[in-house]
C-alpha cells in the first residue's frame, strides 16, 4: 500500500508549489490586512466604509466560492476589458496568479481584524509619548506602533498562516499543479488513491507542526513576561 | 451582468441549499455527540485515552477537509476490507462520505474547544458540587458540562461558520450543494459571476443567520446566568 511506483519524487515536488503558494499568498495578505486595519481606524469614513465591507463580505462566503468567482470571473473580466480596447487574442490567467491573489486577499480581511486589535492593543501612552519627543508619524509608525503591535498580532497572526496552509488544497480546484492534483493524477494512474491522499496528509501535518513549532517558539521569545525577566 | 437565467434555475440553488444545509446540520449534531467523550478522554488522566484523542484531533486540525474527504471518497475504494464489507453500500456514496468527512473534522475542532472550556472551569464550582455530595457523573452531567457548553459558545459560532464554508468542498465530489449548483450553472450558461456571486450570496445569508442566532442564544443564556 505505501508504495508509491515511483511517483514519490513527483507528488513531493508538489509540495514545494503549494508552499509558494502559501507564503506568497500571506505577503498579499500581511499587505492587505495592514492596509485593512488602517483603514477601519482611519477617520475617513469612506476608508472605513471599504474596510468593513471587505472584511464582512470575505469572512461570510466560503474560500472556495471567491476562488472559483475571481477564476472564472476574472478570466472573462480580463478578456471583455481587453477586447474592449482592442486586443482581439484569448487571455488566460493562470491558476498560480489566480490562487495566490485570491487567498492573498480573503486572508487579508482576516489579518485585517487580527492587526486591528493588535493596533490597538498597543497604550496610546506610547503613541504619544513618541509623539512628544518630537518623531514623525512614520517614525512613530516604525519604531513605535509596529514592533509592539507585533507582539499582540503574533498569535492571531500564526492561527491565520495554519488555516491559510491548509486552504491552499483548494487552488488544486482550478487547475493549479500543486501538491494534491499531482496527488490525484497519480492516484489515477495507480490506482491507489488512498496512499497518495494520506501522503498528501503527512505532508500538510508536517508543514502544519513545523509552523505551530515556529510560532510557539516565536511567541515565547516575542512575548512580554519574558522580555521583562531576563 | 443578467440574473434573468438565475432566477430560472433557481430551484438547483434551492436544491443545494437543502443539501448545504441537511449536510452541515447533521454534521454539527454527530460532530458534536463525537466531541463531549473527545475532550473528556483529552483532559482524562489515563495515558491511553489522552493519546487516542490527541492523536485524532491532531491528525484532523492538521490537514485540509478536503484532503480528508478525498481520502474518505477516493481512498475508500483501494481498500479491499472496505470495498467487500456492507460498509461500501455508505463508501460509494457521495453524500454519506461528505458527511462521514465533516463530522469527524468538524468533532475534533469542537473537541478542542469543548477541552479549553472545561480546562477553565472555575475550581469553586467543583467544589461546591463535591461538598453537595454530587457524584462524578452528575457533576459532569450538571455542573461542569452546561457551565463549559456557555464558555464554549462564542468560539463553537465560529466553528460552525467553519463548516458551513468548509462544506463547499462537497461540490467538487459531483454533490449538488450550493456551490455544485453553481457550478453547474456555470459550466452551462458560461457565467461565472451570476452563478457565483447568486452562490455567495446563498452562503452569506446562511452565516448572518448563524451569526444571528448564536448572538442570541449567548444572550439568553447569559440573562439566565445573572438570575
Amino acid at each position: 500500500m505505501f508504495d508509491f511506483d515511483g511517483y514519490l519524487h513527483t507528488v513531493l515536488g508538489g509540495a514545494l508549489i503549494t508552499i509558494e503558494v502559501a507564503l506568497l499568498s500571506l505577503v498579499l495578505a500581511v499587505f492587505f490586512g495592514i492596509l485593512g486595519a488602517l483603514a477601519k481606524l482611519s477617520k475617513n469614513p469612506v476608508a472605513r466604509g471599504v474596510a468593513v465591507s471587505y472584511t464582512t463580505i470575505i469572512r461570510s462566503v466560503p474560500d472556495l466560492v471567491l476562488m472559483l468567482l475571481i477564476y472564472f470571473g476574472g478570466q472573462v473580466l480580463i478578456n471583455n476589458i481587453a477586447l474592449a480596447i482592442g486586443y482581439q487574442d484569448y487571455i488566460e490567467i493562470s491558476p498560480f496568479a489566480a490562487g495566490v491573489s485570491t487567498i492573498g486577499f480573503i486572508f487579508g480581511a482576516y489579518l485585517t481584524e487580527t492587526f486591528r486589535g493588535a493596533i490597538i492593543a498597543v497604550p496610546k501612552g506610547q503613541i504619544e509619548a513618541g509623539e512628544s519627543i518630537g518623531m514623525s508619524r512614520s517614525q512613530v509608525l516604525r519604531r513605535i506602533l509596529f514592533p509592539q503591535m507585533m507582539r499582540y498580532a503574533l498569535p492571531g497572526f500564526g492561527n491565520n498562516w495554519l488555516v491559510l496552509l491548509k486552504t491552499t488544497a483548494l487552488v488544486s480546484v482550478i487547475g493549479l499543479d500543486d501538491m494534491v492534483r499531482k496527488a490525484s493524477l497519480a492516484a489515477g494512474a495507480t490506482q491507489k488513491p488512498f496512499s497518495f491522499y494520506l501522503l498528501v496528509a503527512v505532508v500538510f501535518l508536517a508543514f502544519t507542526t513545523i509552523s505551530t513549532l515556529l510560532l510557539q517558539w516565536a511567541e515565547h521569545r516575542y512575548s512580554i513576561d519574558n522580555k521583562g525577566e531576563k | 451582468m443578467d440574473f434573468s437565467f438565475i432566477i430560472d434555475n433557481i430551484d438547483l440553488y434551492l436544491q443545494g441549499l437543502l443539501t448545504t444545509s441537511k449536510l452541515v446540520l447533521s454534521a454539527l449534531l454527530l460532530g458534536f455527540i463525537l466531541a463531549v467523550p473527545l475532550a473528556l478522554m483529552r483532559l482524562s488522566s489515563n495515558f491511553l485515552l489522552r493519546s487516542i484523542a490527541r492523536s485524532y484531533i491532531y491528525f484532523l486540525r492538521g490537514t485540509p477537509l478536503l484532503i480528508q474527504l478525498f481520502l474518505i471518497y477516493y481512498g475508500a475504494g483501494q481498500l479491499e476490507s472496505i470495498k467487500e464489507s456492507f460498509l461500501w453500500m455508505f463508501f460509494k456514496e457521495a453524500y454519506w462520505c461528505a458527511l462521514l468527512a465533516f463530522t469527524l473534522n468538524t468533532s475534533a475542532y469542537t473537541a478542542e474547544i469543548l477541552r479549553g472550556a472545561i480546562a477553565t472551569t472555575p475550581e469553586g464550582e467543583i467544589e461546591a458540587a463535591k461538598s453537595f455530595g454530587m457524584s462524578k457523573w452528575k457533576i459532569l452531567r450538571r455542573i461542569l458540562l452546561p457551565s463549559a457548553f456557555r464558555r464554549a459558545l462564542p468560539a463553537y459560532s465560529n466553528e460552525v461558520i467553519f463548516l458551513l464554508h468548509g462544506s463547499a468542498v462537497s461540490g467538487i465530489i459531483t454533490l449538488v450543494d450550493i456551490t455544485g449548483a453553481a457550478r453547474i450553472i456555470n459550466s452551462k450558461y458560461y457565467s461565472p459571476f451570476e452563478a457565483f456571486l447568486t452562490a455567495a450570496a446563498f452562503y452569506m445569508l446562511l452565516s448572518f443567520l448563524i451569526i444571528g442566532l448564536f448572538r442570541y442564544v449567548e444572550k439568553k443564556w447569559q440573562r439566565s446566568e445573572s438570575h
